[in-house]
């Protein structure tokens, strides 16, 4: 199953259900794949500082998803770009696989797609969902 | 006779923002608030449209800003940032306060 992360943390409560879904799906032993696209790109930008506008920060639970056997997160390269963004602005973290953690070079927690990668990938699931 | 028009969504995402624009005035401020920061994030499509808007003062709200992970440097040149205190005196300034929703 496929998880499509389209809105921006913090205006609205969709990206954290969105989190939380995945979480539920993955405990349950789904296979769960993860992509960030249109404005859910933001999700993972670095430095997010939500100290001042009354609400925590659920993003850094991002991260955790790797312990959860999700793998990779996926995000859209052409989302990025139109909205000013890079590689760079997003978390720079790292997945430890059952495969690497053997060899001992670790992945990096995101991995950038085209739209038409995406696209296809959507096309080969069972089940879709979006937040 | 100037009136304040307040974006609070993404302009990547939903109309607000395009829509207000249809409508503002030379005179008017604009301020950019919650997910309408967004738009203020230089290299984005949204920056460079807002960049091209003549006689308007704009505006976005720091703390969103930051909550963001959009730091002050990226935020595009002919945008200030304000503070909540900031966004009041801009209210009270401003003849009138309207949100786009």
């Amino acid at each position: 199953m496929l998880f499509l992360h389209h809105r921006a943390p913090h205006g609205s409560v969709v990206a954290q259900e969105g989190l939380d879904a995945v979480l539920a799906a993955a405990a349950f032993d789904q296979n769960v794949t993860v992509a960030y696209l249109d404005d859910g790109v933001f999700q993972l930008v670095h430095g997010q500082d939500t100290s001042s506008i009354g609400i925590k920060n659920f993003t850094p639970a991002i991260r955790a998803l790797a312990h959860y056997g999700v793998g990779q997160l996926l995000v859209e390269q052409e989302s990025l770009s139109a909205r000013g963004l890079a590689r760079q602005d997003l978390v720079d973290a790292t997945i430890e696989t059952d495969e690497t953690a053997a060899r001992g070079p670790q992945v990096p927690l995101i991995r950038l797609v085209t739209r038409a990668e995406l696209s296809a990938l959507m096309e080969a699931q069972d089940v879709v969902l979006s937040f | 006779m100037a009136t304040l028009h307040t974006v609070n969504q993404s302009p990547y995402g939903r109309t607000a923002l395009a829509r207000c624009l249809n409508y503002i005035q030379p005179g008017a401020g604009l301020l950019l608030m919650e997910d309408g920061v967004l738009a203020a994030l230089t290299g984005g499509a949204w920056a460079d449209r807002l960049g091209g808007v003549d006689g308007v003062e704009i505006f976005a709200l720091g703390p969103d800003l930051a909550a963001r992970g959009i730091a002050i440097g990226a935020v595009a040149p002919n945008i200030r940032i304000v503070d909540y205190a900031g966004f009041v005196k801009l209210a009270v300034e401003y003849d009138r306060v309207q949100s786009w929703l």
